[in-house]
């Protein structure tokens, strides 16, 4: 397991830095000038010419990035362009605003897209099946913005249950924090829950047609152990995979939610940095998506041995 | 015992109601989140709008436009116009505790024209130095009259930081800026909030009746009305000229406006590549462009009738308005009639870039559909922002889809347009007649000279049209009836002196 893990890590870290010297290019590829961008209405050109040596943007870009991945290796992310924060103090902002949201959307999706997709494997072309079935296109069929304004609109101007949006950390007071986070987490869930009910459901098709599950039936165990115990246990593997691919999506950032909702989050920030042009922290957040993504995945690749034994004995 | 109960209860009734306005919050929606919060460094309007509550200036307007004390409550300038003298107003401490007096002055001057980072040198380019004449008096020398100064005091270039912040904190001044106005800075996180505490030593205090104030930004137009509605906030700036009907219609919400200081029009490429191609060199198309357009449709169809059609840098309520060439009716004929007369009776074609967000679109796609009767094809092609300024700049355009915000100074919405070494004359165009005409307003500090110079450009400057004028935005706060005393200023700032919630 060790050196398994060693071996991940290491693979992991090419893979790091291939991305950010991937995305760097393609940023400088972008047209508009940062510092036109920066400068707004008032384009002193002496002015921009000095910002221009200060961040050094008049260096060949492999020299900038080697530049940016000198200082990231010593923990210095580089300063905003826009605020002049540090992108390391931004992104210790966001991640856990972010972090909170995938969390709490994970949970809504979770709860409702399994246990729908094992009722709608194991009464497959009943009536539950295809309800289940209608519901789970309409939440993926159904765009986030559309969803989260109808919900404001109801919940919070007609109805005055929840705040319309905005965000309260949980350290500064916890039940406000996670009521203001419902609406965007329901909203983001709906369509996860979608995804994962489908998959779920065809997991569980492929594993309840299987000789052991007939066998656990011929031996007489309960429907409620066959299903829960056989099948969706053995179901669970391509489900785990997915769910930590959704996480390590979400917490790249739901842009639109959060645009919505007025959640400061990664991909208001990302979405705006580039827009901005603000290249330091465009490539800052992308080193710790990409770290993310990756954790993610070794999660997941640890969970498969715990749920298979098969694996164990490699 | 009675006594007792009474006393008691009076007490408690006493410290709750001190409670709840000791915790007199005021929250208000931006529609953006603003840049680095140091006066010399920014760029944003939002910024601005935060500055109003945070950052006292020289100088201040009125919703008019004249020029009123603020830091400075006297000024008068030398019989030649090459000098500018100020007296203080006494008794003004920063939020650090540093005094404000004439040295503090010179050192924001100083800070504001050599900071490497400073946006404010051009501002103050006139400016040749500074003299401290006593505690609370100082002297601006001037390279030449400038007319513009007093309007430049009366925004970023005249706020005053503490000299002893600024100089502890240099270019990261931003993170933690100390001025001397109402409130003073708190905290901040990055696209969620602003938060300003009242600042129980300002000079103004009796005026200022909330503990603190709160700016979010909310850039959902939809979930910023939304916020009013449920009450999560106090008041919005631009609402959306499309939900003007409903908040009018919720007896909760008091709408304000004011028609802004900034203009929105088609810029052509007249000299600035060859891009600009026939557009460029005949000014004839040009023309036909402004008569095949019926800008108070464009105003009815694209903001609900909210806006001011407009053909001027100025809108046509401001004293800088030349009557003699009011907003043109639509004229078909006339715009084929040109068209002819420059060689193309078929029609022509023109390449418009368009900011990639709802309302330049539809603006434009309205524009397309109106040209096209009279013969100009017009291609939309739309660009996210920071590209489209890229090759504006840059000339790579026929025309562009851009505006203004407007300053005060009449001079601020023209000089850097229309001057052949203007800042941002991004069409290029040149004409030594109006580079005179315009040098020559800047100077003169009496008014109807002024004006007379203005409105002698504009009568080239209508016929050449380098920039066709569409119209003027109007700034839309919506406030929740509670809030009393709010001032409309056609600049789109939001002063707190005299406002209550009750």
């Amino acid at each position: 397991m060790l050196t398994f893990l060693l071996r991940r890590i290491l693979i992991a870290i090419p893979t790091i830095i291939l991305i950010t010297i991937f995305v760097f290019g393609l940023q400088h590829l972008l047209p508009g000038d940062p510092l036109l961008v920066l400068a707004g209405e008032e384009r002193d050109p002496q002015v921009l010419e000095a910002l221009r040596e200060k961040y050094r943007l008049n260096d060949p870009i492999p020299v900038q990035y080697l530049a940016w991945i000198g200082n990231a290796l010593t923990g210095d992310l580089g300063t905003s362009f826009r605020t002049n924060q540090p992108v390391l103090e931004l992104i210790g902002e966001k991640l856990p605003v972010t972090i909170q949201l995938a969390t709490m959307a994970m949970i809504f999706a979770l709860v409702i897209g399994i246990p729908a997709g094992i009722l709608s494997a194991v009464k497959k072309g009943t009536l539950t099946d295809y309800v289940a079935n209608t519901v789970a296109l309409s939440g993926l069929s159904i765009p986030n913005f559309w969803l989260g304004i109808m919900l404001i609109l109801l919940v919070s101007v007609k109805w005055q249950l929840l705040p319309a949006s905005g965000y309260v950390p949980l350290s500064e007071d916890w039940v406000k924090s996670i009521t203001t986070m419902l609406m965007p987490a329901f909203v983001l869930g709906t369509a996860l829950a979608a995804t994962l009910m489908r998959h779920t459901r065809s997991a569980m098709l492929g594993v309840l047609t299987s000789d052991y599950v007939r066998t656990a039936r011929a031996k007489g165990l309960k429907e409620r152990a066959v299903i829960l115990k056989h099948a969706f246990r053995n179901a669970l593997t391509p489900i785990v995979t997915l769910t930590a691919l959704l996480f390590g999506e979400l917490i790249a950032g739901a842009v639109l939610t959060e645009q919505i909702f007025t959640i400061p989050g990664f991909g208001k920030l990302v979405v705006d940095a580039v827009f901005n042009r603000d290249y330091a922290v465009v490539q800052g957040i992308v080193l710790v998506t990409a770290i993310g993504f990756i954790l993610m995945n070794l999660l997941a690749d640890m969970l498969y041995v715990l749920l298979n034994p098969r694996l164990r004995g490699n | 015992m009675r006594h007792l109960k009474l006393a008691l209860t009076t007490a408690l009734v006493g410290a709750l109601s001190a409670t709840t306005l000791s915790a007199q919050d005021l929250r208000i929606a931006l529609q953006s989140d603003a840049d680095v919060l140091d006066p010399d460094q920014s760029r944003t309007f939002v910024g601005r709008i935060v500055y109003a509550s945070m950052c006292d200036k020289l100088v201040d307007i009125t919703p008019e436009l004249e020029i009123i004390p603020q830091l400075a409550t006297e000024w008068e300038y030398s019989s030649d116009g090459k000098s500018l003298k100020m007296t203080l107003r006494e008794g003004v401490v920063f939020h650090d505790g540093t005094p404000f007096n004439a040295e503090a002055v010179a050192a924001n001057i100083n800070r504001s024209q050599t900071l490497e980072e400073s946006r404010r040198k051009s501002e103050l380019s006139s400016v040749t130095g500074t003299e401290v004449l006593s505690e609370f008096e100082i002297r601006f020398d001037l390279k030449a009259q400038d007319a513009t100064l007093l309007a430049q005091f009366a925004d970023r270039a005249g706020m005053m930081v503490s000299p002893t912040a600024a100089e502890a904190a240099g270019a990261n001044f931003g993170l933690n800026p100390v001025c001397s106005g109402p409130f003073s800075f708190d905290q901040r996180v990055a696209q969620d909030r602003i938060v300003l505490k009242r600042f129980p030593d300002y000079w103004n205090a009796g005026a200022i009746s909330f503990d603190s104030v709160t700016f979010l930004p909310i850039p959902d137009t939809t979930v910023r009305l939304a916020n009013l509605q449920s009450g999560d906030i106090d008041m919005l700036e631009r609402l959306a000229a499309t939900d003007l009907t409903q908040a009018e219609g919720d007896a909760g919400i008091n709408v304000q406006s004011a028609v802004s200081l900034g203009y929105q029009g088609i810029t052509i490429n007249v000299n600035n590549s060859d891009k600009g191609g026939a557009w460029g060199d005949d000014k004839r198309l040009r023309q036909a462009l402004s008569y095949a357009l019926d800008r108070e449709a464009i105003n009815q169809v694209v903001f609900e009738g909210a806006f001011a059609p407009g053909n001027q840098p100025f809108p046509p309520n401001s004293p800088w308005y030349d009557t003699d060439h009011p907003v043109p009716a639509r004229d078909v004929e006339k715009a084929k009639a040109l068209l002819a007369e420059a060689g193309y009776p078929d029609g022509i074609d023109l390449d418009v870039q368009v900011p990639n967000t709802t309302v330049p679109l539809q603006l434009m796609q309205v524009v397309q559909s109106m040209a096209t009767e009279a013969g100009i094809r017009i291609n939309i092609t739309s660009k996210e922002f920071a590209t489209l300024l890229a090759d504006q700049s840059a000339g790579e355009y026929q025309a562009s889809q851009i505006g203004w915000s407007g300053r005060v100074d009449p001079d601020g919405n023209i000089h850097q347009f229309m001057t052949t070494d203007g800042g941002i004359n991004d069409s290029k165009y040149s004409n030594p007649e109006v580079d005179n005409l315009l040098n020559a307003a800047r100077v003169s500090t009496d008014l109807a000279v002024r004006k007379q110079s203005y409105d002698a450009a504009r009568d080239i400057l209508i016929d050449e049209m380098p920039i066709v004028y569409l119209y003027h935005q109007t700034w839309i706060w919506a406030l929740d009836s509670s809030i009393k005393g709010f001032t409309p200023y056609p600049d789109g700032m939001i002063r707190l002196e005299g406002v209550t919630k009750e």
